[in-house]
């Protein structure tokens, strides 16, 4: 347990030491800030246009705000997760210094939970931004705050599904850019699998669906737990992670 | 503290270590000699558990690399050809950040850090970044965060490479105090640093041990006792007379003439095996009434009995221990 905290706070200091940390952090501070401008005005105006025409529209920050909000963030984080976990292992394949993790009294395990669990803080720290986003809402209205958490936990499953997907790539290489561009692939990838549903409802096709990664989402910005979303995202970060010790060990059978 | 059997790495190409059986003591230290390529690097990689061997053994403080490495691991400290350090940490954060991954307790990760480092003349630049740091304190980093766990054994790999003179005469005495209490091995391409530093020799070539010796032993291997002797007479004798008289000191076995300065004679005088007519060619030449202007004694250098093993050329002339000891040919 100390070894991974170690690790990880190890890698939590290289993200904010570097620039990346505050880029990530500036890219997608200003592209929630658009959305939520944009998505909450759309939702303002419609109030008034019902007021205006004497009828009332259901209105529902939670469904019309905050739903959507939270799908935005989803395609964001999209393109920034590949850039949070490019670095994790090509980079100290690159200095030499995964020699040093390597040979150290450390099992692998706790080197890739460490280095994982500190790109999923990293994360965090994105959401974080979204959080004082919402705040706005919460001071002017009053929505409901469980589809709020739900959506958040979803969100931090989601991006730890394919942190660690990423992670393994990073194994893959010594390139930070190849590493990051094969991940952005794999994300986009498994972001538009569901789009196959337009193909009809045969077993591929619902298999698919499954496989997709956005398709578990939707249930936590409503505020649904659902086991088979929770299934999914454990799997997928298993899965994830297996690879990258699999990957590591080959590394030493291969060098 | 080290033992390795029959050790080999071979790639889908290429064999990098062949067969290879050596052990080192507690508390020695040894020199790892060879070419670049010759399998140095592979067979430190393998003792440090980075690298499993395709074939044979190999223990560290009684630890077996392939069966237990997270053992071994913890009784080893690693400097890797490039020092592994991270640019964006200060050096203090840095070691304390090895000490932590090296399971130092918690409490004395602070106190093992200021020693390291005042122990690797790092201490004056324990707040910069690495990234800012000269390659010389670098390398004495990297040796710091070897050291930090206060290991059994310490693996060195090519310590002094990239290092200027300076550098590469402290960093040499660096390792040579940390011998003792450390059994080190340590990988090198320069001869005059394992006389300087080492207490044994292994040496490698093309992935196959072909000498394993103390220094001492390995220097001496052949031409041992011969001597060069300069006498100048100042017109009482000439080159016969001296060459005669040089023959009958006891011990000596054959008198060469070698050309020299206008006024003197130049000889070299070879003993009979296990005796040192040293002193006794110089007693006989002062006896006589001569100068004695130099005498000294032409070990072969261990830079010939180097390249005789792994079969180079030999340089043609033998060099005088003493142009050896002072550390010459990078």
């Amino acid at each position: 347990m100390r070894n991974i905290w170690t690790i990880c706070r190890r890698e939590l200091y290289a993200y904010f030491v570097s620039p990346i940390a505050w880029v990530l952090l500036a890219i997608f501070a200003v592209l929630s800030g658009y959305f939520t401008f944009l998505i909450s005005s759309e939702f303002v105006r419609a109030g008034f246009e019902s007021q205006l025409q004497g009828q009332s529209f259901p209105m529902n920050l939670n469904e019309q705000v905050i739903a959507p909000l939270f799908s935005n963030a989803a395609v964001i984080s999209l393109f920034l997760i590949p850039l949070i976990s490019m670095r994790l292992f090509a980079e100290e394949k690159r200095q030499g210094t995964i020699e040093l993790l390597v040979t150290s009294p450390v099992h692998e395990a706790e080197i890739i939970i460490g280095k994982w669990l500190s790109a999923v803080l990293m994360f965090c720290a994105l959401l974080a931004v979204l959080a004082i986003d919402y705040s706005f809402l919460f001071f002017y209205g009053k929505p409901d705050w469980k589809p709020v958490a739900t959506g958040f936990l979803g969100m931090v499953l989601q991006a730890g599904c394919l942190l660690a997907l990423g992670t393994f790539i990073s194994t893959l290489t010594k390139n930070q850019i190849v590493a990051g561009a094969v991940g952005f692939a794999l994300a986009l990838l498994l972001y538009i699998l569901n789009w196959t549903t337009s193909f009809g409802n045969s077993d591929t096709v619902q298999f698919l669906n499954y496989v997709s990664i956005v398709s578990h989402l939707d249930s936590f910005t409503r505020g649904v737990i659902d086991t088979k979303d929770i299934l999914y995202y454990c799997s997928m970060i298993f899965l994830g992670l297996f690879l990258t010790s699999r990957s590591l060990e080959s590394l030493r059978w291969r060098a | 503290m080290i033992q390795v059997e029959g050790l080999s790495k071979r790639y889908a190409r290429h064999v990098a270590v062949n067969n290879i059986s050596f052990s080192v003591e507690k508390g020695d230290i040894v020199g790892f000699l060879g070419p670049n390529g010759a399998g140095k690097t592979t067979t430190m990689r393998i003792l440090t558990c980075f690298l499993p061997p395709t074939e044979g053994k190999a223990t560290v403080a009684g630890f077996d690399v392939f069966e237990q490495p997270f053992d071994v691991k913890k009784h080893i400290g690693y400097l890797p050809e490039a020092p592994p350090l991270y640019p964006e940490m200060s050096v203090r954060d840095y070691l304390a950040f090895v000490a932590n991954i090296k399971n130092v307790p918690n409490g004395e990760v602070n106190r093992r850090t200021d020693e390291v480092m005042e122990r690797c003349a790092v201490a004056d630049v324990r707040d910069k970044l690495i990234s800012k740091l000269s390659k010389g304190y670098r390398q004495r980093v990297g040796l710091a965060q070897a050291i930090i766990h206060n290991p059994d054994v310490l693996i060195l790999d090519e310590p002094t490479s990239g290092l200027d003179p300076k550098q590469i005469i402290e960093t040499r005495e660096l390792i040579k105090g940390l011998a003792g209490e450390h059994t080190i091995i340590l990988s090198t391409h320069i001869l005059p640093e394992v006389e300087a530093v080492c207490r044994n020799v292994i040496i490698i070539n093309k992935g196959k041990v072909v000498a394993t010796d103390s220094v001492e032993r390995l220097r001496n291997r052949t031409g041992g006792g011969t001597l060069q002797v300069q006498v100048e007479t100042a017109g009482i004798a000439d080159a016969e007379t001296v060459h005669k008289r040089l023959e009958q000191v006891p011990g000596v076995s054959k008198v060469l003439d070698r050309p020299g300065p206008a006024t003197r004679f130049v000889f070299e005088v070879d003993s009979l095996p296990g005796q040192n007519a040293r002193a006794d060619v110089a007693r006989a030449i002062v006896h006589s009434g001569w100068d004695l202007v130099e005498l000294r004694s032409m070990t072969q250098s261990l830079e010939e009995v180097f390249l005789e093993l792994v079969g180079s050329t030999p340089a043609t002339e033998a060099v005088p221990a003493t142009a050896v000891a002072e550390g010459v040919a990078q």
